[in-house]
């Protein structure tokens, strides 16, 4: 088994910024690395180091065995982008878009013009190839983005937020073709906001928060750390909810968790038959229950666990300014 | 960014080591080409742009020409001979702002990221840019000397005196290129290089002699636009389309060009490969 990504103690500041703040990464080749974190953990400044656009503070970061700091031109004839912006020239054509990058990485107008058709097939938009790029919706400019980091054969590809503002079908859609991808054998490491995202495509998924790794695993294995259940409480008063909390801590193994916007509490629990002490325990307290429910943990809720907040944090327009700020900052 | 360690240090510092297929000067000519023939491309299937681009000086021509020309030249209609070298080297001074838009549009669309992933030359984008716009501004100038043709702006120079003053303005042109370069990389957003690309270009071509002789404003002002390479360049042109002898303003604007084109194209390029 080779690496194909790896990183170590790898950190980046900007400023007084620690965007991320030493982390180790190993992706075995042929195989999917989900990234995941809210906004601001550091996925796309790993993203950009390890593409070459952004040089480490400290650490080291190699791609299919090369240095990104002293061998930047290796990693690049290896390695495929598709960064959250869709890179698609509005006034080309599909066609043209890839024939140009084709043309770039040194092919023949002929060659170029063939693996950009082939990419425009594989990617769906055979028919639309033809036609500007500023009469695409936005799941075919994502995935003609996709096509155009793939027109070098990348060995390892980065995608940094592939699907981020598509409709779920286009989400799909983009899914499959990444998954044909990965069934052909290139290294994926792909960042993402959704859980249900790295849950479908990533073999393993390493979790980030603040530029930090909180915790790695695949899938299931992290979903374990939250226990074999979730209990789902929705007092009928939300001003109980507290209340409610502070019962269930007296049985369960770990610690409730209150969601507020949801009005519930939630809460692993190792045992299904601690189900029925809750409703006792809480029946006792006088807490009406509106709704229970037992099902197995989501990755949000491991996050949650993980972390005290959700992955997906109201988007705060303030927020993600201050990103693109303190990124344009560090110029 | 504080550069403690070696690795933290862009730019031109970074060598690779031992990388057979670095791109060669062939290699890096080529690209720029393709991505010059990209934005052209961009430019032609977008005519508006192309219409702005030339209604723009061909208008201030004819509102020059027109309701400053008797006042200024008299009435004889002879502004309008020494009014065209001047909206020319106007025109050429503002031809920058497409090049600090292109740019920064390049970077925040993410194109900048997608070419600088690629093994190819990193300089390419650049002078990709810098290639479409002057050909833009060739292309736009030719047309703006048939419009004051039209007028009755008259060369009385020779042909190598008309393609030594394309030459020297287009030469003039490219090096404020990299100026916009610089702006566009610098500016945060397509917004920004819209409202503040542009402003410089004001008192820069207005405090010149483009549009009026030097000799008729106040001394304090004289003593900036007698430097100005804006009134250099002017005049060097005007001497070379009226067949005068030019060798000495043909010198002074060509060391302005040298010498802004090395500072601006170093600060360009630094800008560009420790972007972010």
């Amino acid at each position: 088994m080779t690496i194909a990504i790896q990183a170590e103690g790898l950190a980046k500041s900007f400023g007084d910024i620690r965007a991320l703040d030493g982390i180790d990464l190993e992706v075995p080749s042929g195989t999917v690395l989900g990234l995941l974190g809210p906004n601001g953990s550091g996925k796309t400044t790993a993203v950009r180091i390890f593409a070459t656009l952004l040089q480490p503070t400290s650490g080291r970061a190699s791609v299919a065995g090369h240095d990104v700091v002293s061998q930047p031109s290796r990693v690049r004839s290896v390695i495929g982008l598709t960064s959250q912006t869709s890179a698609v020239d509005d006034h080309l054509t599909g066609f043209e878009n890839l024939e140009i990058i084709g043309r770039l990485l040194g092919l023949a107008k002929a060659d170029a013009g063939a693996r950009a058709r082939a990419l425009l097939d594989r990617v769906d938009l055979a028919s639309d190839g033809d036609r500007r790029a500023r009469t695409y919706s936005g799941g075919m400019r994502r995935r003609l983005d996709l096509a155009a980091s793939l027109v070098g054969r990348p060995k390892v590809l980065f995608l940094d937020e592939p699907t981020t503002g598509l409709d779920p079908r286009s989400r799909i859609q983009l899914w499959g073709t990444i998954r044909e991808l990965v069934a052909d054998g290139t290294t994926v490491l792909l960042t993402t906001q959704y859980l249900e995202e790295a849950d479908h495509l990533a073999d393993t998924i390493t979790v980030l928060d603040q530029g930090r790794v909180i915790a790695r695993g695949t899938s299931d294995q992290l979903k374990a750390q939250t226990g074999g259940q979730f209990l789902e409480v929705r007092p009928q008063d939300p001003s109980r909810l507290d209340e409610a909390a502070a019962t269930l801590a007296t049985l369960a193994g770990g610690a409730p968790v209150v969601d507020r916007e949801g009005r519930l509490v939630g809460v692993s629990v190792d045992d299904p038959a601690l189900v029925a002490a809750a409703v006792r325990q809480l029946d006792t307290a006088g807490i009406r229950i509106a709704d229970l429910a037992l099902r197995r943990p989501s990755l949000d809720d491991v996050f949650l666990q993980l972390t005290g907040h959700r992955s997906q944090p109201a988007p705060a327009a303030g927020a993600a300014s201050g990103k693109r700020r303190h990124r344009r900052k560090a110029a | 960014m504080t550069a403690t360690t070696t690795a933290t240090r862009g730019g031109p510092a970074v060598r690779d080591r031992g990388h057979p297929a670095r791109p060669g000067p062939r290699a890096i000519a080529s690209q720029s080409l393709l991505i010059a023939r990209r934005n052209l491309t961009a430019l032609v299937r977008a005519p508006e742009t192309i219409f702005f681009s030339v209604i723009q000086p061909i208008m201030f021509l004819l509102l020059f020409n027109y309701v400053f020309g008797g006042a200024i030249g008299g009435r004889g209609g002879g502004y309008i001979n020494f009014l065209m070298p001047g909206i020319l080297v106007q025109f050429i001074a503002f031809a920058t702002f497409s090049t600090a838009l292109g740019l920064n549009t390049d970077v925040a669309k993410g194109f900048v990221d997608r070419f600088r992933s690629l093994p190819i030359a990193r300089s390419a984008v650049l002078t990709g840019r810098i290639l479409s716009d002057a050909v833009g501004m060739a292309f736009n100038t030719v047309l703006l000397g048939a419009v004051g043709m039209l007028m009755g702006f008259r060369i009385t120079g020779g042909p190598t005196s008309v393609v030594g003053a394309c030459l020297l303005a287009w030469a003039f042109g490219i090096a404020l290129c990299w100026v916009g370069a610089v702006i566009g990389l610098t500016l945060r957003s397509p917004e920004a290089v819209q409202s503040g690309g542009m402003s410089w270009l004001f008192p820069l071509t207005f405090a010149s002699s483009a549009f009026a002789p030097a000799e008729t404003m106040p001394g304090w002002l004289q003593a900036f636009v007698n430097v100005n390479p804006v009134t250099i360049t002017t005049d060097a042109i005007r001497a070379l389309l009226a067949g005068e002898p030019a060798g000495s303003l043909v010198a002074a604007s060509l060391a302005w060009t040298a010498a802004i084109t090395a500072v601006f194209f170093t600060l360009a390029v630094r800008r560009f490969q420790r972007m972010r």
